[in-house]
Order: C-alpha cells, then sequence, then structure tokens
C-alpha cells in the first residue's frame, strides 16, 4: 500500500538512525516527548528507541484520551448505562477503562446493561433511528481526530430530528494538555526537562500545524508535527536532534502529505458550531485543566446526555499505588510502577495506560518486555 | 480509536458518503468535513469512519525521496 510500507523500509530506518547516532553530540543528551499515545505504540511496536543511541531518549506524554479519561466520567457513563431504556454506545477502547471500585463498562455490560461497541459514531445515530424504542447515547472520547464525527452526527441527529440521541460528551483539546506539562512545577523546576516535542499529525490535519506554534513561540520548545510510521518518527527525531544542536525552537512539520498550517477549515467551522469551551475538564494524572475540554453548544441541549439525564457527581478518586498520573506527565515509566505487569495487565488493568492499545503501559506489555528480558540475560 | 488509516477513495455514493479502500478491504466511509472536494482517486485519512483529510501523494513521494538521501541512497 503506497503511504504505509514505504515508510516502514527496515534499510532506510537503519541508516537514518545511524545519521541520528552521527548528529547527536556525545557531550550532551536529549528528551524528546511524543505527546500522542499512537507515537508512543509506534515507538514500542517499531522498537524505535532500540535505534537510537543512548543519550536520546523518548518521554511518553499524556496524548491517549482513554488513558486520561478520569474515574469521574467512567462512574457517571456506567450510571448512565444501568438507567432503564438507555443503551450506551462508544468505542471499543472505553470498555475496559476502569472507574471507581474497579468497575468498568466491559463489566457492567456482563452484568446486564445495553452497552454496544461501535467503529463510527454514525453507527450509534443509525442504531438510534432503528430502535425508536431505546435512548441511544453515544460515549464520545477523543481529541481533535474524533470531535469533528461527533459533530457531524449530532448536526445529523438535529437534521433528522432524532429524540431518542444524544451525546455524552468526553472531548478534550490537545495544546491545553501539552500546555499543562510545559507548565509543571516539575517542568519548570527541571525535574522533566524537555528538548523538543513529536506533535501529532492527525490532529493536526484538523487544527493545522498553527495550533501548535506557540510552544516554540512562548517556551522555545522545538515542535515537529510528525506521521506515524516508523519512517516519520525517524526522522522527526533528527529533526530535533537538528534543531537542538542549533539552538533553534521552531515548528516544522514533517508530515506535510497530511499537514498544513491552516488544517481542515470545514471541520473546525463545525466543531465551533456545535462545541464550546468548558471552563475546566478533569484529567486523570494532570488533574483540573482550564478550558481543556469542550460541551454541546445550550442550542444542541437536546442532544447532550450531560442535560438530558441526571448523572452523579464524580468521587474523590481513592489513593492507589497506580503510577499512571507520573507516567501520562513523563516523570514515570512504565517499568517503574510496581503494579505493571503483577496486578496490573492488559486483561485485567488498574490504570487506564493498560488498557488502550495507545497507552504507555500497554504498548510497553506488548512490545517491550521481550526486549528488556533480552537486555537483562545479554 | 485512535489509529487513523490512509485509504483510496474508490467510489462516490450519495450523501457525503464513499467507498474507500485500504489493502483489499473496503468500506463505506463518511466524507462530510472535506466538503465535497473529494474525488475517485485520492487518498483520505479516515478515522472512526470519517475522511478527516486528503493524504497529497505527491507529498508523500517528496518525503521518501528526502528519507533515500538523509539514508544516503539513490530516490526510488
Amino acid at each position: 500500500m503506497i503511504l504505509v510500507d514505504e515508510f516502514r523500509d527496515r534499510d532506510v530506518a537503519l541508516r537514518i538512525a545511524r545519521v541520528i547516532g552521527a548528529e547527536a553530540r556525545p557531550e550532551r543528551s536529549y528528551a524528546f516527548m511524543e505527546f500522542c499515545g499512537g507515537h508512543t505504540h509506534a515507538i514500542f511496536r517499531y522498537a524505535i528507541e532500540d535505534l537510537l543511541p543512548a543519550n536520546i531518549r523518548m518521554v511518553h506524554g499524556p496524548g491517549c484520551p482513554v488513558c486520561v479519561l478520569p474515574i469521574g466520567r467512567i462512574d457517571a457513563a456506567i450510571a448512565l448505562a444501568g438507567q432503564p431504556g438507555v443503551t450506551l454506545c462508544t468505542y471499543g477502547d472505553v470498555l475496559r477503562v476502569p472507574g471507581s471500585h474497579r468497575r468498568s463498562l466491559l463489566k457492567a455490560k456482563a452484568e446486564g446493561a445495553d452497552i454496544r461497541v461501535v467503529y463510527s459514531p454514525m453507527d450509534a445515530v443509525k442504531l438510534a433511528q432503528a430502535s425508536p424504542d431505546r435512548q441511544v447515547v453515544f460515549l464520545a472520547v477523543g481529541f481533535e481526530t474524533t470531535t469533528p464525527p461527533t459533530a457531524v452526527v449530532v448536526l445529523e441527529a438535529e437534521r433528522l430530528g432524532l429524540a431518542n440521541f444524544s451525546v455524552f460528551c468526553n472531548h478534550v483539546l490537545t495544546p491545553p494538555a501539552i500546555a499543562a506539562i510545559l507548565d509543571s512545577p516539575e517542568a519548570q523546576g527541571g525535574a522533566l526537562r524537555l528538548d523538543g516535542i513529536i506533535g501529532p499529525a492527525h490532529v493536526s490535519a484538523v487544527t493545522g500545524s498553527r495550533a501548535f506554534a506557540r510552544f516554540p513561540r512562548d517556551y522555545g520548545q522545538p515542535v515537529v508535527i510528525t506521521g506515524f510510521e516508523p519512517l516519520d518518527v525517524l526522522q522527526a527525531i533528527l529533526m530535533l536532534v537538528r534543531q537542538a544542536n542549533a539552538g533553534r525552537g521552531e515548528i516544522e512539520n514533517q508530515f506535510t502529505r497530511g499537514v498544513t498550517e491552516d488544517g481542515n477549515r470545514h471541520a473546525q467551522g463545525l466543531m465551533a458550531r456545535v462545541f464550546e469551551s468548558r471552563e475546566t475538564f478533569a484529567w486523570r494524572g494532570l488533574g483540573q485543566l482550564p478550558a481543556s475540554g469542550i460541551r454541546l453548544r445550550p442550542e444542541f441541549a437536546a442532544w447532550d446526555a450531560e442535560r438530558r439525564f441526571s448523572l452523579p457527581e464524580p468521587e474523590a478518586e481513592p489513593p492507589t499505588a497506580c503510577r499512571c498520573g507520573a507516567i501520562l506527565r513523563g516523570l514515570a515509566r512504565p517499568a517503574d510502577c510496581r503494579l505493571f505487569g503483577t496486578g496490573c495487565t492488559p486483561d485485567n488493568p488498574i490504570g487506564a495506560c493498560m488498557v488502550s492499545s495507545e497507552g504507555a503501559c500497554a504498548a510497553e506489555w506488548a512490545y517491550g518486555r521481550a526486549r528488556h528480558r533480552g537486555k537483562e540475560t545479554a | 480509536m485512535c489509529l487513523g488509516l490512509p485509504m483510496i477513495v474508490v467510489e462516490l455514493r450519495p450523501g457525503d458518503v464513499a467507498l474507500a479502500e485500504y489493502e483489499g478491504v473496503r468500506k463505506e466511509v463518511s466524507v462530510a468535513l472535506l466538503a465535497g472536494d473529494v474525488a475517485v482517486g485520492d487518498f483520505v485519512l479516515v478515522h472512526v469512519g470519517f475522511a478527516l483529510s486528503k493524504i497529497d501523494p505527491e507529498r508523500a513521494r517528496e518525503t521518501l525521496a528526502l528519507l533515500a538521501e538523509i539514508a544516503g541512497l539513490e530516490a526510488r
């Protein structure tokens, strides 16, 4: 397949890695954060860190929307699914995310709640049309990639006058999360040092690379908007090494095949029409972040599950040995958590980072363990 | 959910829908986000059943040529 296989060429990857090794200065180290869970997954899957010199370290960021969904929102979704007549639809990744008391939507489904996995939000609209006696609620999660599709289905529900469809909106925005990392006491105090950011290609296809221009401008952080194939990631790391070596802090676009400065203006317009900013939204691991989440505008109240159903107030999050919070902020690695691979596995996750395939713990579990074993015995 | 795929449009259908293909698998996707700017043969980036943007194969070739140059290889 053009556009995929060519960007996985092993020979080219090894050669680019050698160029990175030659250009990285031995007298210093480099720490680059990949924000997006898609990159975390690619870095583990293709063992990219093993190709890099020892003084380049990848720090995994909070860009997995399933992982950052707070316990309170999962509890609310479970309560919603338990209401009579409700069919809850969502993406498959969300089902195993633990809420409080290790409850999940998957367990609620096993206990009889009507919970369906959909590939596309449009499937939820079709289900509502086909089941007029059910209240179909779409549990919407994700960054700026899944938000425009949700906007389209809300407008479609309005057009169809669909009275038995609503959206439980948990969409969040990428730039405020990056700002939260860079503003964190750890980043300000030097405990988390970053020399550059791998920016998300698909989010930028919607927002435009412009949405990330403030990070070079306000923080002096180099940003490279990067595709998700291994050659994309390696090229971006080389671009970041070159920026760091030259003392530059600029926004560069590695994914020119799909990202422009402006992004998809039509999609941006639909998002602005349907959604408005929340004053604040809770992120697992990051806490409350101002203007980081969105909700349906009041004129779409008829399709807003938060206005149509009474939802429980979120409980305080209980103390736990799970280190997802530190992992999502780039302060710890999965192997630093004592639950990793013992109490917490993809089959029985305690922390959300173990749930989604884009979570750092799940990626480490799937691809990293054999590597570490190999090193120990080597 | 977050994994997007580049698919090629093989047929346009009524109602902002296109039939798109990836590695021999064909699926209906919504092209409502492309505001009509889509044709058969276009590559589109698909997330959760929606084409988010078009992928420019010319730009992809330029990137591959640059990668080959960095790698010290002749462009293929």
